[in-house]
């Protein structure tokens, strides 16, 4: 294993650690309120300072990663299953299935599942709790984001459906399904990588989007898209940098799983 | 040179000395009575440039810049003064009122103002089928409306029952030409739309045929024109207005406020306390439809004051509001100087009181959790408008405030369309925390608040019969202050609905906001106030310098 | 040449029926979705019963879907696209005063987009070093970690074109999907081979691997018309632009049925003619290869 890969496990495995033992490195937890000390500057109690309800921001991005880092990445693992089998799959069998499929992918990009999202909310008792509610958000999101990879999967695997080695595959008896699965799913991994890296921090900044509607995470639980909301007072956060943080944090952990995944992929090929 | 073509040379010479002498003054005045465009934003899309079907913010805001008007209450000084009427009376049994208009007024058309014009606006306001906010406010009883024209400069309007505050209303009736091709597009008033890019920008430009002067004469307004930009983000306005490219910020959050007061305290003004409220509410509809246990919870007047007691109003107004916020005493704000209830008290925070009132009622605390006299954990949620900061953040505050007494609040932010649902239609919530805009000082304008019977009588709305004593004493008091014609016997009336208000805790009431603004240190004659608009109220008297 | 002409009028066909579905299927989810009976009208305190009364009549208008939808589809064919709710226009009058900008923000963005991704991704494929890859990606982390709301506030502050802030917001989906294509492909033997042999660059690309890549990238082209589309929204309302995108928030906000139904259907036309166009030349560059 490379110095390069190491790093970045151990950046990950940091963030990780860090996150599980939220409970240890910030006792005074996420919710606590230090009403004097609002938007209080890093101090020694306060490493990162306080928001504008005068709560500890280190213990709010320590108790988010938890939140975001275990659902956004399920929540890209189900939109990239679901881009893979039906852009994979249209894309395989080709003709009518495959002009079926990317019609309903395009009715699927144009419509407005603001709505749907809405509605969802509605369903939901008022009283749910902030665990549930930031579940069904990322599950909403995980089903609904699949469109776009769909698309380019679904192209990628009619090209590979007329290549050499498929046809040679064919001709030699392999069944479809193992021909699917085995020949033309493999490569299709950079499309699936890609989607799978994009839609993680798209699920974490749309979860905060989301709060708009009553879904995403409820107060006072934080997670990183909540955080990141806090930079859209531009005016006064490049007198703030330490808001910053959770940005920081946010791109370490993204770029860090890209590179692993790309060289996984690499590794693979 | 001939005599004659001497003559004819030195005509021509004295003309053109003539012309440059007359374009030369018409500059001079030109530049003394053109002082500049003034630039501010509007936070919403104007709905509609109607003067009689205005519902909205920026649609006020466009009508009170144009439309003329019989008189105005002067924000500054909260009197009604002389408009387009030069004196008006109102019968001793408060359903007619006379006025008396100014004569060699007309529209920005041209179109020449007389008492027709009165006659068409009062018709087409009390027309059923426009349902007419403005015109709403007038409908006091069931019958027509009679406008009398008893000459080109004077006017007497029936109505089929008393209105409380008659002549105060027709501060937002704008008169609208019976005669004009242009409808409601020629106005009364300072300015006149000139161009309207819906997303974008409506500029006004000023009225040429504006009636009014300054005491030296000078035809007002003094402003050329009025750009008002299309911008609903708060942070972007502020970067505009930080860049110079907007001379007001008539709504200024305190967060901002203290921001820009730190760097440029010259650009901000605080007007005190303003007629705003924030408040929360329990269900208290009997058909709602969640858990019976918790409704008796929401009946219940000694749970209402508990929670209220339990609510520490000063963090309210300190944390999220900066300081800039009082704790709300009742239903009306200390600014509303005649009609505030002045023996009423701040409520004090008591948690410990709190508890103990909850107690005489049943309720326990066991491992830090409130529960009812069944067993039943006291947890409900608070529900308020998404994209509201500070809603949010007194939400926040107020489910910390109530966890140290055991009960635990879930915050749920929700769009605006479907909180409204939820609140008149569904009656699918618990509690609602919202905020109160009160463009009237008079009490008769929170009348579908108050009575039992109306559908903005948010805690329980379009009761057939008032389901408790003290909503019928309401009622009856509304209907007395409604109906009397002195002042002293309103306020005597209206004071009670306040301390029963308070008693009873149908509304928590939280904070009453300040009037926080920003203006531009090029902006002349600005002087915030409380009432809307706080900052361009006397627009025809503003100018704004080049630098 | 008949059959071709029988192959448009069928695509023709089926994008008019996806069209159509789609405005149904909008108009179902308004429909449906809490808060479409509910104005905020209703909340001031000066309206009588009648006049609240008078204002959910004028919602409840619009309470069947299909009854709606089939008088819209009537007046459309007359070219009478109803009147939005919210503001109180003819919808064909908002909408056509307001493409032209959207259009030239969405064709400014989206050329920024692309040039960007391709920059960076060509260079990381060409170069293949493990520290560029590594900054290209946190270049492109960075700005796909910052929510939209920032760009667009950070254009508004920089006084730079509002297409800046479309174009990065979506450049860093576009990019990864490309780089990670690209590599893939520099990576097969017959590129490898192709170098060996002293093949210059320009050739290997436009030669050997644009034609390999060439479908998957036109259907991602296809697809970041919609991305874009989607950023069009958050840009114009928050920089007060008077495109599509504002109108179909404050449409959205305001339960504009009339508003709401135009705009999908105009998406969805937009979208398949993207990705329609975008398949069409796939299949003739694989045809082209074959």
């Amino acid at each position: 294993m490379s110095l390069w890969r190491k790093l970045l496990y151990v950046v990950l495995g940091l963030v990780l650690t860090a996150s599980v033992a939220a409970t240890w490195l910030a006792p005074a937890g996420y919710a606590r309120q230090y009403r004097e000390a609002t938007d209080a500057p890093p101090s020694r109690t306060h490493w990162l300072g306080t928001d504008e309800l005068g709560r500890d921001r280190f213990a709010r991005v320590l108790y988010g990663t938890r939140i975001s880092l275990l659902l956004a990445p399920a929540a890209a693992l189900l939109s990239t299953l679901i881009a893979a089998m039906i852009g994979g799959l249209a894309g395989y069998l080709g003709g009518a299935w495959a002009r079926m499929a990317m019609a309903v992918t395009d009715l699927f990009l144009s419509l407005p599942w603001l709505f749907l999202l809405i509605t969802a909310r509605a369903l939901m008792p008022l009283n749910v709790s902030p665990l549930v509610s930031v579940l069904v958000t990322f599950l909403l999101l995980g089903l609904l984001g699949w469109t776009a990879a769909a698309r380019v999967l679904c192209a990628s695997a009619a090209t590979l459906r007329t290549s050499d080695f498929v046809r040679q595959a064919r001709a030699a008896g392999l069944p479809g399904p193992r021909l699917f699965w085995v020949h033309i799913m493999p490569n299709l991994w950079p499309v699936l990588y890609a989607q799978f890296w994009i839609s993680i921090p798209v699920f974490i900044l749309s979860e905060a989007n989301l709060g708009i509607l009553g879904l995403g995470v409820a107060e006072p639980m934080p997670s990183w898209g909540s955080l990141l909301k806090e930079l859209e007072g531009l005016v006064s956060v490049g007198e703030e940098p330490w808001k910053f943080v959770p940005l920081i944090l946010l791109v370490v952990v993204v770029t860090s799983f890209q590179s692993l995944l790309s060289r996984q992929e690499e590794i693979a090929a | 040179m001939k005599r004659h073509e001497r003559n004819s040379k030195g005509r021509a010479n004295t003309n053109w000395r003539a012309i440059a002498v007359a374009t030369i003054c018409f500059v001079f005045v030109a530049q003394a009575a053109g002082q500049g465009e003034l630039r501010f934003c509007l936070r919403s899309e104007p709905k509609t440039f109607h003067p009689l079907q205005v519902d909205d913010d920026a649609s006020a805001a466009i009508r009170y810049l144009t439309g003329g008007v019989l008189v105005r209450v002067n924000r500054q000084t909260q009197q009604l003064e002389p408009g387009l009427a030069l004196s008006w009376q109102v019968s001793k049994d408060g359903r007619e009122i006379s006025f008396r208009l100014r004569s060699g007024v007309a529209f920005s058309d041209g179109t020449p103002f007389s008492a027709e014009d009165v006659a068409y606006t009062i018709r087409q306001l009390m027309d059923p089928a426009l349902h007419s906010p403005t015109g709403d406010a007038f409908r006091s009883g069931a019958g027509n409306v009679d406008a009398k024209v008893l000459s080109p400069s004077q006017i007497s309007i029936r109505f089929p029952a008393q209105v409380a505050g008659l002549d105060r209303l027709f501060d937002q009736v704008a008169i609208l030409s019976e005669h004009s091709p242009k409808k409601e597009m020629a106005v009364l008033g300072p300015f006149v739309v000139a161009d309207y890019k819906p997303g974008a920008t409506v500029l006004l430009k000023r009225n040429l045929n504006y009636w009014k002067t300054d005491d030296q004469g000078r035809k007002l307004p003094y402003l050329d024109s009025m750009r008002l930009d299309i911008q609903p983000n708060r942070d972007v306005e502020m970067l505009h207005f930080k860049r110079g490219e907007l001379d007001l910020i008539n709504s200024l959050d305190s967060e901002y406020f203290d921001k820009l007061a730190n760097t440029s305290p010259q650009l901000v003004h605080d007007a005190g306390p303003s007629l705003d409220s924030e408040q929360l509410w329990f269900n208290e509809v009997a058909k709602a439809p969640i858990p019976g246990y918790k409704k008796n919870w929401f009946r219940s007047a000694n749970f209402r004051r508990a929670i209220s007691e339990a609510i520490n109003r000063d963090d309210l107004s300190r944390v999220v509001f900066h300081g800039h916020a009082q704790p709300a005493v009742g239903p009306f704000s200390p600014a509303n100087k005649f009609w505030f209830n002045s023996r009423l008290k701040p409520q004090t925070y008591r948690p410990d009181a709190a508890l103990k009132a909850l107690q005489s009622d049943g309720f326990r605390l066991e491992n830090g959790t409130l529960k009812d006299k069944d067993g039943n954990e006291v947890v409900f949620s608070i529900a308020t408008n998404a994209g509201n900061k500070s809603r949010e953040s007194m939400a926040v505050l107020i489910q910390d405030d109530l966890q140290k007494i055991g009960i635990h609040v879930n915050v749920v932010t929700l769009d605006f369309p479907s909180l409204i649902e939820r609140m008149t239609q569904s009656f699918d919530y618990e509690a609602i925390l919202l905020g109160l805009t009160n463009v009237d000082l008079d009490p008769n304008g929170e009348m579908n608040v108050w009575l039992s019977s109306s559908g903005n009588h948010q805690w329980n709305p379009q009761q057939k019969t008032p389901e408790t004593d003290w909503e019928a004493e309401i009622d009856l008091l509304m209907r007395t202050q409604a109906s009397s014609s002195d002042a002293s016997k309103r306020k005597e009336a209206f004071d009670r609905v306040q301390e029963i208000a308070v008693e009873q805790e149908p509304f928590i009431f939280l904070v009453n906001k300040n009037a926080l603004s920003a203006i531009s240190t090029k902006v002349q004659g600005a002087a915030p106030v409380i009432l809307s608009p706080q900052t361009f109220w006397n627009a025809e008297r503003l100018t704004v310098s080049p630098k | 040449m008949g059959s071709l002409r029988w192959k448009i009028a069928g695509h023709a066909l089926a994008l008019l029926a996806t069209v159509l579905l789609g405005g149904l299927l909008s108009a179902t989810l308004v429909r449906l979705a809490p808060g479409f009976d509910a104005d905020e009208e209703e909340l001031d305190p000066h309206l009588n019963a009648q006049s609240v009364q008078a204002l959910r009549d004028a919602r409840h208008k619009d309470h069947n879907v299909f009854r709606f939808y089939f008088s819209y589809m009537k007046r459309a064919a007359q070219g009478d696209l109803g009147t939005s709710l919210a503001l109180g226009q003819p919808v064909r009058n908002l909408l056509r005063d307001r493409i032209p900008l959207t259009l030239r923000l969405l064709f400014a963005g989206l050329g920024l987009a692309w040039v960007l991704s391709l920059t960076l991704a060509l260079s990381a494929a060409w170069l293949h070093v493990p520290a560029y890859d590594a900054l290209t990606t946190a270049v492109g982390g960075t700005f796909l970690c910052v929510p939209a709301a920032v760009l667009v506030l950070l254009s508004v502050l920089w006084n730079v074109s509002s297409a800046l802030a479309i174009a990065l917001i979506v450049f860093p989906h576009t990019w990864r999907y490309t780089q990670n294509l690209l590599m893939k492909t520099y990576s097969r033997p017959h590129i490898i081979a192709a170098r060996a042999k002293g093949l210059g660059e320009a050739r290997i690309l436009f030669w050997h691997v644009v034609p390999v890549v060439a479908p998957q990238l036109l259907a991602l082209a296809g697809v970041s018309v919609s991305m874009a589309v989607g950023a069009a929204i958050p840009v114009e309302a928050l920089c007060g632009l008077p495109g599509i995108g504002q109108l179909a928030w404050q449409a959205a906000l305001a339960r504009d049925l009339p508003l709401l139904v135009n705009i999908t259907m105009l998406v969805t036309v937009v979208t398949l003619l993207a990705n329609s166009s975008a398949d069409l030349i796939g299949h003739m560059v694989q045809r082209r290869r074959a």
